[in-house]
């Protein structure tokens, strides 16, 4: 076994310049693929972890047209006391119950039809990033309290500052007349248009009362302590509330389908150029074994007529092959790594990019890492296809025949 | 005024951790006309004194005349212009581009010259005849013998009537009656056009067709007899 | 130039020399161009269609406003010049199509639900030839005339507000005082858009009935004008401002959403970029094939120099062969590409993704543009590039010194 593995490791190295633009070809097509895979499970992580954390956690429990209807009367009854109670079964914090309601927001100057969310001062905060992206004043506190806090952007357009007061108009559960004024105790920048244009946060209670919930609310939000174990909590909290067919449970790609599948979108285009690339670096290695085949015709042949099978030789070119291409599987990986981790320190950016990754929560300036797997996912399928690509050659041989391969110049 | 006049040449080549003397203080002289023939055991120098004379090889130190022009201080481009114009080749093998056909290797030389399309194929069907491969025009190297395609490589090398026909082991690859045959029509243009020739051989049948025998060795000229020719 | 053609034929049968190796460049290089055409010509239809559909939301090419509306959308801001002055002013000016318009935030309710919506107030003939609802495919009935006394919804409002043609609504906003604004109006019709998110936001009714319900005379908020090209709206924005002083603002396009004005911009560097990266994948094969070829040739260049060729020929035969093979490629690659994207031209439904499409601001239909431009670009970078990179081995060939070549083994 070891002459023929100092055999075919001598057989590569015969034109040295051929395999190293082999090997280069290899190389360049897996920096490339280790960089953008990289890139590529990054941002996605990133992107579901911001849209996710800011508002909509990683599944909520809800009525069961109310995701799609969203009409004030599909209710979750008795929703703080179940959002307790998962809260002790789950044994997390980050549970937290919603109401919402459509209204009209006033300040002295101007007025706007906005979503208004009745949220649990205390746990609201381990659900959502907002009450952490008070920009001035202060979140609320007290679940009974006459307080609310508005987004930047409608803080501007209502011309209304911390501690002015807004009024609140709209409908109640039963359809009455729901009106409350409200002290403004803090402003919210979360860089999401829609959110800070278009939301008030105000205690729970408070809520309720205003709008003669009867202790029902519309979600109980929860958030996963990291995105793989989302679908394991998720079951356990479906069958926490199998019992009663009047909730369900829904995650994040029925809340945000659009994420999903702006994602799977996203993917697709993806790889189809990384199909490109792997198919050329396949030609690439085609071209070089058969060219590195024929041209030793003359000495296969002489080997075959000294007894040699001709399987013997296929497998002397897919082994040379494979060294090759391990080669390059290895020089790529960790050249793709080294050039990911450049970015990793210095950060992802290109002009524009900032406008055209707000639209998925993503900040203007991203920083790739890459671990083991975006690593040798892509290197990995170019060492496979360039194995596939010396086939051919390789199978090429088992038709050549002694004497007139010997005579070949 | 000679055809070729080579002056104290000297050429060193290095082979491995020693030094090889190809020529020693050589100088000859060759009159329009001759049909010379250099001999020397394998490495002797004959072939380096032929790449000398022919502008492809300079030597360390020396002068080379071709005619009345000094070329062993010529630029690069301007020997290319000399083996285009003046010299015509006749190597040991590997004389024809394979991808041409015969017709379109002996026009080659004229075509780089520029030599309009309807001279260039008069020029080559008739110096195929002369040759004698009528009716071979088409063929690619690939499709002749041995001796077919040197016959070949010679009517490339006098199509266009060079002074000097340079010839370095034209026999090697052949078949007694073929190089008997190759010799003959060697000697017949010299004969008929006075074209000079200069052959570096040891092939000994060779020999016998030269009119001036020059033996070499060690880089040195052992010898210079003329003889008549069989 | 007899000597081109001398070596353009010895070029081209050297090519066919080694035919395999010919046809697996060949391939490559066929493949590697139909990738580059075929994701460009998606890509660029997708961009196409976002960008038009993003403009006929906007709507228009350029806008006028108050200096303070786009900070603060309200009916405060108007635009300084009267409608009966505006119309003096553009009426004969040469625009494709213009049109003023009120536009102000509302809330709209039915019988059930409420919910914000942005109230457009237009006069339908006027907007039809650019507007992003299809007049004779709404449900009902468009709007008549700017004194229509109806309200047309998105189907989607439509249906979260519980209510249909024919049933009433209710529309609030606020007047120039801060007072509220509201009346009753009539849905005469339903339109549906492509993008699910449009259907929800905007109502529209009458520009004069919007006026009378706002208290705001004979002044809009808001003028659009639509030009020749999206692509370059300077001449229309001159034709504007030579008729307005600076008690308005007039905006491109780009500068009221600069996600897609981002996104034009940033496509041609897109394809530019995929270009390249995919022809440096090919160079390693391209480089190899020709210093292979290079190399089985040795001793013929030797003798071609021998026989008094000058380099600079041999240089130019290898580079006019490396032409000849990329020449070739690229026209199968440019073929094959065009017979993929034809059948395709009535659109490929990726509706399966739509949800995420709208996150991208993109339609569910994806419409390949097979543009004339962007061919020749990948063709000619393809050319350009393959001419550098058979600099090397050319420059290569050129060097040998003939009695080294032909005295080569």
């Amino acid at each position: 076994m070891n002459i023929v593995l100092r055999l075919a490791w001598r057989n590569l190295w015969r034109h040295s310049r051929r395999t190293w633009l082999t090997i280069g070809a290899m190389v360049f097509s897996n920096i490339l693929l280790v960089f953008m895979i990289s890139l590529q499970f990054g941002m996605y992580g990133l992107m579901i972890d911001n849209t996710l954390q800011v508002f909509s956690g990683h599944m909520q429990v809800q009525a069961p047209d109310y995701k799609d209807d969203q009409k004030m009367r599909q209710v979750v009854e008795d929703v703080q006391p179940l959002a307790a109670r998962l809260r002790g079964e789950l044994q997390s914090e980050t549970i937290a119950a919603r109401g919402w309601a459509f209204g009209l927001a006033s300040s002295e100057e101007r007025s706007y039809g906005i979503g208004i969310y009745g949220v649990e001062p205390v746990f609201e905060a381990n659900v959502s990033n907002i009450p952490g992206l008070i920009g001035q004043g202060r979140y609320l506190e007290q679940n009974d309290a006459a307080e609310i806090v508005i987004g930047a952007t409608l803080a501007r357009n209502l011309r209304i500052r911390v501690g002015d007061e807004l009024t609140l108009l709209g409908s109640g559960l039963d359809g009455s007349f729901a009106a409350a004024v409200l002290n403004v105790v803090g402003i919210f920048n979360s860089g999401i248009k829609e959110i800070d244009r278009n939301i008030a946060e105000m205690p729970l209670g408070m809520f309720q009362d205003m709008f003669f919930m009867d202790g029902a609310g519309h979600q109980v939000v929860i958030l996963a302590p990291d995105l793989d174990q989302a679908e394991m909590l998720q079951a356990r909290v479906e069958e926490i509330v199998s019992d009663n067919n009047e909730l369900v449970v829904q995650g994040w790609d029925a809340l945000q389908p659009g994420l999903k599948q702006a994602i799977q979108a996203d993917m697709s285009s993806a790889f189809f150029m990384y199909g490109i690339l792997v198919i050329l670096v396949a030609f690439s290695v085609l071209n070089t074994q058969l060219m590195s085949v024929l041209e030793r015709t003359h000495e296969f042949g002489i080997v075959m007529a000294l007894g040699l099978k001709p399987g013997r030789l296929g497998r002397l070119v897919m082994l040379e092959t494979a060294m090759m291409g391990l080669i390059g599987m290895l020089l790529g990986a960790m050249a793709g790594a080294l050039f990911t981790t450049w970015f990793t320190v210095n950060g992802f950016s290109y002009p524009g990019m900032e406008e055209m990754v707000a639209n998925f929560n993503l900040p203007g300036r991203v920083y790739p890492r890459a671990t083991l797997l975006t690593m040798f996912a892509g290197p990995l399928v170019v060492f496979v296809f360039t194995l596939a690509a010396a086939a051919y050659p390789a199978l090429r041989l088992q038709r050549l025949h002694p004497i007139e391969a010997m005579r070949t110049l | 005024m000679s055809a070729v006049r080579c002056i104290n040449l000297c050429k060193t080549y290095r082979q491995g951790d020693q030094d090889i003397k190809a020529l020693d203080h050589l100088s000859v002289e060759i009159e329009k006309g001759e049909f010379v023939c250099l001999m020397s055991p394998s490495g002797g120098g004959k072939t380096t004194l032929l790449n000398a004379i022919g502008g492809l090889d300079i030597p360390d130190s020396g002068e080379v005349w071709i005619a009345d022009e000094r070329i062993d201080q010529m630029s690069k481009g301007q020997l290319a212009d000399l083996r285009l114009a003046n010299i015509g080749f006749v190597f040991q093998a590997y004389n024809l581009i394979p991808v041409l056909t015969a017709q379109e290797n002996v026009e080659f030389v004229m075509q780089v010259k520029g030599v309009p399309a309807g001279q260039r194929r008069e020029k080559s069907f008739a110096i195929l005849e002369e040759v004698g491969l009528k009716g071979l025009e088409s063929r690619r190297p690939a499709e002749m013998s041995g001796g077919q395609q040197q016959r070949v490589a010679v009517a490339r090398a006098i199509v266009s009537r060079p002074e000097l026909v340079l010839a370095d082991e034209p026999t090697a690859n052949l078949d007694s009656k073929t190089s008997a045959e190759l010799m003959e029509l060697f000697t017949e243009l010299n004969e008929h056009h006075n074209t000079t020739f200069v052959i570096a051989t040891h092939d000994q049948r060779v020999q016998a067709y030269a009119k001036r025998l020059v033996r070499m060795l060690d880089g040195r000229i052992v010898d210079d007899i003329k003889q008549n020719a069989a | 130039m007899h000597m081109f053609f001398v070596l353009s034929r010895l070029a081209w049968r050297y090519l066919w020399r080694n035919h395999r190796r010919t046809v697996v460049m060949l391939s490559a290089i066929a493949v590697g161009t139909w990738a580059m055409i075929f994701m460009t010509a998606l890509t660029r239809g997708m961009v196409d269609q976002m960008i038009v559909d993003g403009i006929s939301v906007i709507p228009g090419h350029v806008q006028i406003h108050d200096p303070d509306y786009l900070d603060d959308p309200s009916v405060y801001n108007r635009v300084a010049l009267s409608d009966t002055e505006l119309t003096a002013r553009f009426h004969d000016a040469g625009f494709v199509a213009w049109a003023s318009r009120v536009r102000v935030p509302a809330v709209v309710t039915s019988e059930r639900e409420s919910r914000g919506v942005t109230l457009l107030g237009i006069d339908p003939q006027a907007e039809r030839s650019f507007s992003f609802v299809d007049y004779d495919a709404v449900e009902g009935r468009f709007l008549d005339g700017a004194d229509d006394k109806g309200v047309v919804l998105g189907a989607k409002l439509a249906d979260t507000l519980e209510t249909r043609v024919g049933k009433r609504v209710v529309l609030m906003s606020q007047d120039p005082d801060n007072e509220i604004a509201d009346r009753g109006f009539r849905v005469v019709g339903l339109f549906h858009a492509e993008i699910e998110v449009t259907e929800e936001s905007y109502a529209f009714i009458g520009k004069r009935t919007a006026q009378d319900m706002l208290r705001i005379g004979d002044t809009v908020t808001e003028v659009v004008f639509v030009g020749d090209d999206y692509r370059d709206v300077e001449p229309l924005v001159a034709n504007v401002m030579g008729r307005v002083d600076d008690s308005v603002q007039v905006s491109r396009w780009t500068e009221v959403d600069t996600y897609l004005g981002t996104m034009m911009g940033m496509m041609d560097g897109f394809m530019l970029i995929w270009v390249i990266v995919i022809f440096l994948a090919l160079s390693f094969g391209l480089v190899n094939t020709l210093v292979m070829a290079v190399f089985e040739r040795i001793r013929e260049i030797g003798l071609m120099l021998a026989l008094g060729m000058k380099p600079a020929s041999v240089l130019g035969q290898i580079i006019i062969e490396s032409m000849m093979l990329l020449a070739v490629g690229l026209l199968i690659g440019d073929v094959l590409a065009w017979a993929t994207i034809k059948p395709l031209e009535g659109g490929i439904d990726i509706s399966v993704v739509a949800k995420g499409m709208e996150m991208f601001g993109a339609s569910s239909m994806l419409y390949p543009n097979l543009s004339i431009d962007d061919v020749i670009l990948a063709n000619m970078v393809v050319m350009i590039l393959g001419f550098l990179a058979s600099l090397s081995p050319a420059w290569r060939a050129s060097r040998y010194e003939p009695v080294e070549a032909i005295t080569k083994v």
